[in-house]
């Protein structure tokens, strides 16, 4: 029905290279947080920062997502996903530093 | 520590011995089951309800059972509901009929079956019907997954139903806020069971969802343009797009509360770093939109009966649409209205108030449609039009209240009191549940052949109506005089008359209750008279009417061609309609398979294994669980093809009928 390119047509490199990035994103905060190497607030950050680079990389490398090769309304509807995600997580990140600051500091 | 192969189920702890009412609860819990298994075995239709209902894929089959859960759960809701009307009416000093404990467990099983297993059945099951009707389709894009959705939101229903019997339901209210949920507080069963619940219905929940949208987007029928859907087909699509969104965090927020519970994990506890104030933000990112989730689907019902009972194309559908799609993005931004009284900033406290009274203007942009489509229309007075009526002018009571709510400020005042309770009862009852009955009477005879009686649909409406009024009205009053929410027992004697009157309300709603009930069995009884032989009753405008009544497994013999937001309308006015096609072609239909209800079996034994801690059980119900699922993967014939010749006959047949309804 639509023409999305199957799995057989994209080279072994991007799947492998995908897969060699994901452990290292997942060895870094994992790493971090056992050795306890930075302040933890660093920890915090660095811990999101990969989660997020992450989501990009399974993106790019498993789904194979592109902004040119991708069907617009599918990009549209990850778009929104993002959006909706961005509200839940920043909502609860300001509402719950707000209350943290207002009874602990 | 001690191992012991039934966790901790013991005949003393399980059985509900601590008050007399509550021993009548399971004595009528267990003699309804074996009342519905009696009649089945003696009018020897096992085979038949087997075949034809429980495992069958065809989703008007699987959305009837969906309604007949939410009617079931709606009485058992209800019995809920007036048992704590009659305990506050008589708790004035004194304790009443219900122990304290047994009283907490009644609210916390109302909201929680009223939401989860009154509400989302009814209008999973409603949409089920229909959707794939309305855009002219021949069925969802995943069948096997509709009974899977199907039985684990009924293993869920299972679960709250059978903890009546075999221990205890949680007290910690629908919403099950921390600490009070936790081990610590809480470590009996009750709360357990009311996890479990959610889990496996709300799993259900979110593949009905996927279900949806996936359908919506992909099986319109030729023509059938997004900006040509029926209004319930969008608010379907608003709502699904809310149950993928949103589910996943009543999921997990409920999942980390079974770690604190069972591991001693402390996401939520007061010490060791815990936060419990993040529960309530988490289950509130779900909350809100579910409230949309429950009311969107009632907004299409009503615009479809609007439009079919005043005879008229809907007023403003494009404005209908961007309210319906701006509703459901805005309301993933308010959450925090439900716990402004954490204390959070000004700021914060400012931006989600000013966010919430937002959403009133798409509302209400809805409302004003509504009426200028009734606005010199032809009007019938339905039963239907009857719901719609009713909810226009009480939702817009309980918006009102809601904007009042709203304000930071006045909310320090209205928290937790009873001024809520009217509110959001005042939102649900016309809001959701008067928008499903409206499209129960509406649709009613799309899914069985014959219509229900109109005597008793409208009495049904009035006692419903004013029940409503008198026993949520004194709640509003109640609130300004301080009466606060869950109060099993009171010592100001002022608040006693009000409460009165509430439990006078909530008897005329039992004789709305009745009035359901007498117009089913009447119509039964009667449907020689009442069949509707054109499968079009009330010269319908939008594509399930082109169908007959019941519709054929396939729905349309011929995918019909759609130029029209009014589909079917067009084609009557074209004089196109139940033309005889030049050939009919071979259908492929999905096949049958127990493989739903197994799964659901298995969630159920998960579910009541994990509650009871009978972990061996729970793994291997879970193992089961998969493996089913797995074997189904591997299952190639899961279609059968319905031949050509049988379609021809089928629809001969149909044809004939109605050239016969014409000569009449
Ligand atoms: C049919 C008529 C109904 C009556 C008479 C009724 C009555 C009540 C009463 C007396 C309470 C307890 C109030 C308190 O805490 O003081 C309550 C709570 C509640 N009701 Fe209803 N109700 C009805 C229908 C519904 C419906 C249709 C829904 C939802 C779709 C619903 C959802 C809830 C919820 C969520 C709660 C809060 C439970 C809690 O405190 O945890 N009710 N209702
Ligand atoms: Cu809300």
């Amino acid at each position: 029905m639509n023409n999305a390119p199957t799995a057989g047509r994209y080279s072994l490199k991007r799947y492998l290279g995908g897969y060699v990035l994901a452990l290292l994103l997942t060895a870094i905060p994992f790493g971090l947080a056992a050795t306890a190497a930075l302040p933890r607030h660093s920890v915090l950050i660095a811990v999101g920062a990969a989660a997020l680079a992450q989501v990009l990389v399974h993106l790019r490398c498993f789904l194979h997502l592109g902004l040119r090769t991708t069907a617009p309304e599918r990009l549209l509807a990850i778009a929104f996903a993002a959006v909706l995600i961005l509200i839940m997580i920043g909502g609860s990140l300001w509402i719950m530093f707000n209350l943290h600051y207002r009874m602990w500091v | 520590m001690e191992m012991r192969i039934l966790g901790r189920l013991t005949a003393a702890d399980a059985l509900p011995l601590y008050s007399w009412v509550a021993i009548g609860g399971a004595v009528v819990t267990i003699l309804g089951f074996l009342a519905i298994i009696g009649t089945i075995t003696w009018l020897g239709k096992w085979r038949y309800v087997w075949t034809e209902w429980l495992t069958s894929l065809d989703h008007k089959r699987i959305g009837i059972l969906y309604v007949m859960l939410a009617l079931v759960m709606l009485l058992r809701g209800f019995v809920d509901a007036i048992m704590m009307r009659a305990q506050q009416a008589f708790a004035l000093n004194s304790g009443g009929y219900l122990p304290p404990e047994h009283f907490d467990q009644i609210f916390s099983s109302h909201g929680t079956i009223m939401v989860f297993f009154m509400a989302m059945p009814f209008l999973t099951g409603l949409i089920n019907i229909i959707v794939p009707q309305q855009i002219g389709a021949r069925d969802v894009a995943f069948p096997f997954m509709n009974s899977v959705s199907l039985w684990l939101t009924a293993a869920g229903a299972g679960l709250v139903l059978i903890s009546l019997v075999v221990g205890r339901f949680s007290t910690a209210g629908w919403t099950g806020y921390p600490p009070y949920s936790g081990a610590g507080y809480n470590p009996g069963v009750g709360v357990d069971y009311w996890i479990w619940a959610i889990q496996v219905s709300g799993i259900g929940s979110t593949l009905s969802g996927i279900n949806f949208i996936v359908t919506i987007l992909k099986r319109r029928a030729p023509g059938m343009k997004l900006m040509r859907m029926p209004l319930f087909c969008w608010t379907t699509l608003a709502s699904s797009i809310l149950m993928v969104f949103a589910f996943p965090a009543l999921t997990v927020t409920t999942a980390l509360l079974a770690l604190d519970r069972i591991f001693d994990m402390h996401f939520f506890t007061n010490t060791d770093g815990g936060n419990l104030m993040n529960y309530i933000n988490l289950f509130w990112i779900w909350g809100h939109p579910e409230v949309y989730i429950l009311i969107l689907p009632a907004f299409g019902i009503y615009s479809g009966v609007v439009s079919t009972f005043a005879a008229k194309r809907l007023f403003g559908y494009k404005s209908l649409v961007y309210a319906t799609m701006a509703i459901a993005l805005l309301s993933f931004t308010v959450w925090l209205h439900h716990f402004f009284t954490m204390g959070a900033s000004a700021g914060v406290n400012a931006f989600f108030g000013v966010a919430t009274m937002v959403i009133a203007v798409p509302t209400g942009v809805k409302v004003f449609d509504w009426l200028m489509t009734l606005f010199r229309g032809r009007i019938t007075f339905h039963p239907s039009m009857l719901w719609t009526l009713g909810f226009i002018v009480t939702f817009t009571i309980g918006g009102m209240t809601g904007v009042l709510l709203a304000l930071p400020p006045a909310d320090y005042l209205m928290h937790n009191s009873t001024f809520l309770v009217a509110h959001f009862h005042n939102m649900l009852i016309p809001g959701a549940l008067f928008g499903y009955l409206a499209g129960y009477m509406y649709w009613f005879p799309k899914a069985f052949g014959f219509t229900l009686d109109e005597r008793w649909g409208k009495r049904a409406f009035w006692c419903w109506i004013s029940g409503f009024y008198l026993a949520f009205m004194p709640l509003y009053m109640l609130g300004f005089m301080g009466m606060a929410r869950r109060m099993e027992r009171y010592d100001v004697a002022a608040w006693q008359p009000p409460l009165v009157i509430a439990a006078l309300g909530a008897a005329v709603i039992l004789a709305g209750i009745a009035c359901l009930v007498i117009q089913l069995i009447a119509s039964i009884r009667t449907r020689e008279r009442r069949r509707d032989l054109t499968g079009d009753p009330w010269d319908g405008r939008t594509l399930e009417w082109l169908t007959a009544s019941p519709p054929a497994p396939y729905n349309f013999a011929v995918l019909p061609q759609v130029r029209d937001i009014d589909a079917l309308h067009e084609m009557k006015r074209r004089g196109a309609v139940y033309e005889r096609p030049e050939r009919y072609e071979d259908i492929l239909l999905p096949r049958n398979t127990g493989a739903g209800v197994l799964i659901g079996g298995f969630a159920f034994v998960f579910g009541f294994s994990a509650v009871w801690h009978i972990w061996w059980a729970a793994a291997a119900a879970l193992l089961a669980l998969l493996a089913a699922a797995a074997a189904r993967s591997f299952c190639d014939r899961t279609e059968f093809r319905l031949s050509a010749s049988e379609i021809q006959q089928i629809e001969e047949r149909r044809l004939r009928q109605l050239a016969g309804e014409e000569a009449l």
